[in-house]
């Protein structure tokens, strides 16, 4: 069982939904990033997604958008990332999974980065535009080095599609709770609980729920049969880091 | 997707979430584009409504001057100015016909903004536009023509607030607007199928340019030429000379100011192969994969990425691809508007200046089709902002 799932079922068993903040690299500066992660490693992260910044992230809102935006103007780049990584490797408890937009991947090369990115501890990678007709090459890359390449499914993927992703997926599998972008919304749609339960019925691997989530009772809606094993939020933190509060107290209100 | 490359170029590297609607604009293709009543009505929309076929004008002077016979296909006589309503006219009737009842659309000048402006309105179509802040102020005539043709416009202030960042918030909003709106995508770039689907609305331009040329000369042209950024006037002249090996086609880029390593927007001489907005194209990009800001005189060229279809081309040399700079571009300018009375659209005036700046390339005698894809109406502030001089640098 590849490590990502393992984290997710394990929290299963403890009786937890299996929390995966959301970081880019780089936040909320470069000094303050590493600690954040420890922060967030040592407050009961399962999995983190750190993000790889890209110039045109085109399916992120305005928080993980200017987030990457500042994190270029700081300097920071995938070779930078994957180096720092490496020399913490085995520090972080949780899962890592590196979620960036192609193009910086595809220049650094497929055979390279999978390499790179198992020796730098990385368990799995989420990249928004990539869909499994364009991931052929890259999922052969990762495979070969244990590497997971996570689906991204939504309200409208429906049944069809879902069985393309889950026919190669491993880790788990990442439902987007909006038609939109990244970004906290109030409530989530009522349809979600289709999604979910569609995504059930697909994928073997488990079902993390993104984009828009910003508050646990968010979830208190969802019907039993339909709750997620895993919750990701990337805005929400952000926000709330940028707003000079501590990484553990916004996992505090999640445990 | 089938079809979706263009030999390595191209492809659909776009969110999940947005590959049910652009399925959905691949179905329609198949099953509406083609069929009798759907051209039908295009051909009178294109005819009575745009004003094609566009002349093929004879440049008399001009031709006297350089040895050669120089042709314009004027597209800038088409409604709204430049050959974008080919390619919007034919997505609202195809986005009518699917059911949707709104547009969404990125532009960088302004011309595919109002085009598709236009074209919603009389479908009787909601209609809103992204365009960069940056553009916003340098085209504020063809801001306000859009708003008066009833379209919302949104200013975008990411990144280099320009096309490229008006894309990327277009695509952004068409994830959530998709079951009522479609993408009418203004180059024949982007995701498949858009590179295929805007070069067969745009060919109609080629098509025109080879029996008006045959019905006056008896003959095919030696050379055609047309200016690059997306590449959607471009391919819609060169498509239909493909086969034509005797036809030389020659895609002309944005050089920008010219010294060395300025910033630039030619992607297919000076850049290198990445993925953006949806398709593995020809980029401008530093060694990360980060997108570079690009630049030109010419808003309409403005552009770091290039259609997949160019890229190949280029690769297997069947168009060669020239560039021009800034001031060459409004040299050629001026002398198309004292010589034959034309004012033509900075991003055309590359095409015409690679031309007029390179005459040893063309035989005596031969015929040269330029495609004028746009008029300068709306360049005029630029035009008289732009330092003139008679004679421009030498230049590649």
């Amino acid at each position: 069982m590849n490590t990502l799932e393992e984290k997710i079922r394990s929290a299963a068993a403890a009786g937890r939904t299996a929390l995966i903040p959301f970081l880019t690299a780089g936040f909320p500066d470069k000094t303050r990033f590493w600690p954040t992660i420890m922060e967030l490693d040592d407050n009961g992260a399962d999995i983190i997604e750190i993000g790889v910044p890209f110039s045109d992230p085109v399916a992120d809102g305005p928080v993980v958008a200017a987030a990457s935006q500042r994190a270029l103007s700081d300097g920071v780049h995938l070779r930078g990332i994957l180096a720092e990584m490496k020399e913490r490797k085995g520090l972080v408890r949780a899962g890592v999974v590196l979620m960036g937009y192609l193009n910086p991947f595809l220049q650094y090369g497929f055979e390279k980065l999978a390499v790179d990115a198992a020796a730098a501890g990385v368990h799995g990678f989420i990249i928004p535009d990539m869909p499994f007709e364009e991931s052929v090459s890259l999922r052969a890359a990762l495979k070969k080095q244990g590497i997971a390449l996570i689906a991204l499914v939504g309200p409208n993927t429906g049944e069809k599609r879902m069985r393309l992703y889950a026919g190669e997926n491993e880790g788990y599998a990442y439902v987007v709770s909006v038609m939109g972008t990244t970004g906290e919304r109030t409530a989530l749609a009522p349809q979600i609980a289709a999604v979910i339960r569609r995504a059930r019925s697909v994928f073997s691997v488990p079902l993390a729920l993104g984009f828009g989530l910003r508050e646990p009772s968010q979830l208190a809606m969802l019907p039993h049969d339909a709750q997620p094993d895993a919750v990701v939020f990337g805005s929400a933190l952000l926000t709330h880091l940028d707003s000079g509060k501590s990484a553990a107290a916004f996992l505090n209100r999640w445990r | 997707m089938k079809g979706s490359y263009f030999g390595e170029f191209g492809g659909c590297f776009v969110p999940e979430l947005l590959m049910p609607p652009l399925l959905e604009v691949e179905a329609a293709m198949r099953d509406i584009l083609s069929t009798p009543s759907f051209q039908t009505e295009l051909d009178d929309l294109l005819g009575n409504y745009a004003g094609r076929a566009t002349p093929l004008t004879y440049c008399a002077r001009l031709s006297e001057e350089t040895g050669f016979h120089l042709w314009l296909k004027r597209e800038d006589l088409l409604h709204t100015g430049a050959h974008k309503i080919n390619n919007t006219l034919g997505q609202a009737l195809l986005a009518k016909r699917m059911g949707k009842t709104a547009l969404v659309a990125e532009t960088g000048a302004g011309q595919h903004g109002v085009a598709t402006a236009a074209a919603a309105a009389r479908l009787g179509m909601n209609c809103v536009i992204y365009m960069g802040s940056e553009d916003i102020a340098r085209q504020s005539p063809n801001v306000m023509r859009m708003k008066l043709l009833g379209a919302e416009v949104h200013a975008v202030q990411n990144g280099t607030r320009t096309l490229k960042d008006a894309i990327n918030e277009a695509l952004r909003a068409w994830i959530s607007s998709q079951e009522t709106t479609h993408y009418c995508f203004g180059t024949a770039a982007g995701p498949h199928p858009f590179p295929t689907l805007v070069r067969r609305l745009q060919s109609v331009i080629g098509r025109e340019t080879r029996s008006q040329l045959f019905e006056k000369t008896g003959r095919l042209p030696d050379a055609v030429v047309a200016c690059v950024g997306g590449g959607s006037n471009a391919i819609g002249i060169f498509y239909p000379f493909l086969e034509d090996a005797s036809v030389r086609l020659i895609g002309v880029e944005a050089a920008g100011t010219g010294e060395t390593g300025c910033f630039n927007s030619a992607p297919l001489n000076l850049g290198s192969p990445g993925v953006l907005h949806g398709n593995y194209t020809m980029l401008l990009q530093n060694n990360d994969g980060q997108i570079e800001p690009s630049h030109s005189v010419s808003a309409g060229l403005d552009y770091p990425g290039v259609g997949p279809e160019h890229a190949w081309l280029h690769k297997t040399g069947r168009v060669h691809y020239g560039m021009v700079k800034d001031a060459n571009a409004l040299a050629a300018f001026h002398r198309l508007c004292k010589t034959e009375g034309i004012l033509p659209a900075l991003e055309s005036s590359h095409a015409l200046a690679w031309v007029l700046d390179h005459p040893q390339k063309f035989a005596p005698g031969s015929h040269v089709v330029v495609n004028l894809s746009g008029r300068g109406d709306k360049d005029m502030e630029i035009v008289s902002n732009f330092p003139h001089r008679e004679e421009p640098h030498e230049h590649a």
